[in-house]
């Protein structure tokens, strides 16, 4: 959209002109000597020894900083920013993670003055990155998206990798970016560096859709285009590029009249009723069916729905934790290995089916790693999964190609209700007590596995470093009776809360970032924190020291915003992963691992100097305390904390801990 | 099973020349030493204890294998845990992390930790 020439006689280019020219002069008023000002505008032949450093003014400048200046005629009629503040209300997004950014000047300023700062409610952030991730963690709490807005340039170059950690999660997040498209109006300096042709195509391999409107009736389609692409299942971020000309300048109807569409949300992709069948009598007749989910629960009644399957076929069910799919508690919630036994596998909403029923392992004769099948041969294997539907070619955010004997690409939780009456009408009768059968065992299973971890969770449980499972566990016990929601981390805790914690409702568990992009869980967190916030609900996360770094302002939008959340540091001072993967190449290689002064891998340790985050908090506003090494004084500081977010308030714990 | 037999042909020969050497000499002390050095403790902790995601569940503290099957396995392993071969973990600092390992108390009964009853 190109930026149409104002008619008042000052307008947004020569007005940026004035102030730039202006800013000059001023610039060369302040070190001009006394009395040179006074003397310049006479123009008069000075001594060279006595010259200024800098030129003065003309006359003409002189008189425009002198005299009184003529009555500025603004454009009138309704900027095309308010009418996009009326889109955008129609769509009650409540809040707008942002860090602030020319380019959408004008449309940041109709959000706070013209719309009243509500729906969306602006939320300062310090980083893109910051932003998007919080809209990740706030969605999965509520199911609504929300919107950011960003440089088009600069901005969503920041906000790129948490834009991909929601499109490997299959999140939701409106992306608005702007940009001075037209390179002929285009204002000098930072904008004409944070301009591009096309910004979308930054990210275009990993949102949804992506628009470019030009027009005001054309912001309008896209918008709620936008929101209805990202809100149909599988979900997904999508783009828009906002020109600032668009924003700023008043609305040309063209002789229509504006309309804002109304938005109605599409169905979720069902599985086709002969595959659904087939399906239900495969696992009907198996002897040993498994179920696998990792993001098939998509909301609360995505949990009911597989309870009811697992039950009625008395399957184990292996959660893979992108969201909390299926109860803890649950007896027939069972660990993976239960898939070596199985006759029939269904597999939903998996990001990586070969993984599933593949193993991979990091070594062997060259250290380059070698495959092994997890299953028996001829075990059959049924897909339900909306991935499919949204495959790019560039960003593979899927593994190596599986064959499957029945495929599916639908929604799982949309296709369940159909799948579970399938299944109980292809039950033969004759089975009904074979199956009862199988589940008592698998309870017997279930039960001896909590004993097991509970054993395994007892080792080092007076260790210094403090070990993993306790620091699990005395959080454990200071929050199990409030309403409680886990909203970060779990892995790099060695998956203790998912083993110890009774998860039963889908917000006590969110999942991960989804592409694996450190610096997911502690905006997430701060996101997620919000939502619950409005529900009256406890917000808790194992923090990762990592993790923290990558943006750490997002500390201080927590406390800007009187955001409450329990961040319990698992502070093993290192990038974990990577230190062993150094380790593991100079195994291979014969080599003495190089570690400098510190305990790991040169590169991959974060120690001397060790990072004080309780400081670092406090001077963000939180309540803070640390570092805490000896398990005997973490309750206590736990404890105080709780008391701390129960008023309100944030509050971090710099707990020092064994590595995994 | 070539994996398989050259394993079991490697236990055989670093069992005969550790049980014979390093072994009857080794120090708990500087096994501390050593397990921290050599890096035992990025997968199984700083006390043996492992982690699901790092070892699998395996707890080597104290180990369950005698310490030929623990010296042959920590030189030839071929599955998650990368080899240590001699170039980089010498035969007494193998033996004395062993010793280390070994001198660690059994893990207290979940039951006896309120926590987790």
């Amino acid at each position: 959209m190109a930026r149409e020439r104002s008619k008042s006689k000052i307008d947004r280019r020569s007005f940026l002109t004035g102030v730039a020219v202006a800013g000059a002069a001023g610039t060369a008023t302040t070190i001009m000597p006394q009395g040179a000002a006074a003397s310049a505008t006479t123009a008069a032949p000075i001594d060279q020894a006595a010259r200024p450093s800098a030129l003065p003014p003309t006359a003409k400048m002189a008189a425009a900083e002198a005299g009184t200046p003529q009555e500025i005629k603004r454009e009138s009629g309704k900027p095309g920013s308010d009418f996009m503040v009326d889109v955008i209300k129609t769509l009650d997004i409540k809040y707008l993670p942002c860090n602030a950014a020319s380019s959408f000047r004008a449309l940041h300023e109709s959000l706070i003055d013209y719309g009243g700062n509500k729906s969306p409610e602006f939320l300062t952030c310090m980083h893109e990155e910051s932003a998007v991730g919080m809209a990740h963690g706030y969605f999965k709490i509520v199911g609504k998206p929300l919107l950011t807005l960003c440089h088009g340039t600069v901005g969503l170059q920041h906000a790129a990798m948490a834009i991909y950690n929601a499109w490997c999660d299959r999140v939701p997040v409106l992306v608005v970016g702007g940009n001075d498209l037209d390179a002929a109006h285009r204002p000098p300096g930072v904008p004409t560096f944070h301009s591009a042709q096309d910004i979308n195509a930054l990210v275009r391999d990993f949102t949804k859709w992506d628009d470019t409107p030009v027009s005001a009736q054309h912001f309008a389609q896209s918008f709620v285009r936008m929101y209805k692409i990202a809100m149909t299942p599988p979900y997904g971020p999508v783009m828009m590029s906002l020109d600032a000309g668009l924003q700023q300048e008043p609305i040309r109807q063209h002789g229509e009249k504006l309309y804002i569409p109304r938005y109605v949300p599409s169905s979720p992709p069902q599985g086709d009723s002969g595959a659904v069948k087939e399906a239900a009598r495969l696992l009907a007749n198996a002897e040993r069916p498994v179920i696998v989910v990792d993001r098939a629960a998509r909301t609360p009644n995505g949990i009911k729905l597989l309870v009811e399957l697992a039950e009625a076929l008395q399957a184990p069910v292996v959660d893979q934790g992108g969201r909390l799919n299926f109860p803890k508690t649950h007896y027939l919630s069972r660990p993976p290995s239960v898939i070596g036994q199985a006759d029939v596998i269904i597999g939903m909403e998996l990001s990586d089916f070969w993984g599933v029923v593949n193993g991979f392992i990091d070594n062997g004769d060259h250290g380059l790693g070698f495959n092994e099948s997890k299953i028996k041969p001829g075990t059959k294997l049924i897909s339900i999964s909306s991935v499919e539907l949204i495959t790019k070619a560039n960003y593979q955010d899927f593994q190596r190609f599986q064959v499957v004997d029945v495929s599916m690409p639908a929604d799982a939780e949309a296709t369940l209700p159909a799948l579970i009456e399938a299944v109980k009408a292809a039950i033969p009768n004759d089975r009904k007590a074979a199956i009862a059968k199988r589940g008592e065992a698998i309870r017997k299973a279930y039960t001896d596995g909590r004993a097991n971890v509970k054993r395994n969770a007892a080792i080092a449980w007076d260790a210094s470093p403090i070990s993993t499972a306790r620091l699990v566990m005395e959080t454990w016990a200071q929050i199990k009776d409030l309403d409680w929601s886990l909203v970060a981390s779990e892995g790099n805790v060695s998956f203790w809360p998912s083993r110890l914690w009774p998860m039963e409702k889908h917000h006590h568990w969110l999942g991960r970032s989804g592409g694996y992009g450190v610096g997911y869980g502690a905006p997430a967190s701060v996101g997620a924190a919000l939502a619950n916030r409005d529900l009256g609900r406890f917000s808790v996360s194992i923090q990762s020291d990592g993790d923290l770094m990558y943006a750490p302002g997002v500390l201080w939008t927590a406390a800007k915003h009187k955001i409450p959340l329990l961040a319990i540091m698992h502070n093993n001072r290192g990038y974990h992963q990577e230190v062993m993967h150094v380790q593991r190449l100079a195994n291979f290689r014969d080599r003495v691992v190089n570690v400098g002064n510190d305990l790991s891998p040169i590169g991959t340790s974060i120690e001397n100097p060790d990072i004080e985050y309780h400081k670092l908090a406090e001077s963000m506003g939180w309540w803070a305390k640390g570092p805490i090494k000896d398990p005997a004084l973490l309750a206590p500081a736990i404890k105080e904390a709780v008391a701390v977010v129960k008023s309100g308030q944030p509050a971090l714990l710099n707990v020092w801990t064994q590595p995994r | 099973m070539r994996y398989r037999i050259r394993l079991a042909l490697a236990a055989l020969v670093a069992g005969f020349v550790l049980t014979n050497g390093a072994a009857l000499a080794a120090s708990a002390e500087n096994g501390k030493i050593a397990y921290v050095k050599h890096g035992c403790w990025q997968c199984h902790g700083f006390v043996g204890q492992g982690s699901l995601v790092t070892s699998g569940g395996t707890v080597i503290g104290p180990s369950r294998l005698s310490f030929e099957a623990f010296a042959s396995f920590t030189r030839n392993t071929n599955r998650t845990m990368p080899p240590y071969r001699e170039a980089i973990l010498p035969n007494a600092d193998l033996a004395d992390i062993y010793a280390y390992l070994q001198s660690m108390p059994k893990p207290p009964d979940p039951n006896s930790i309120p926590l987790l009853k």
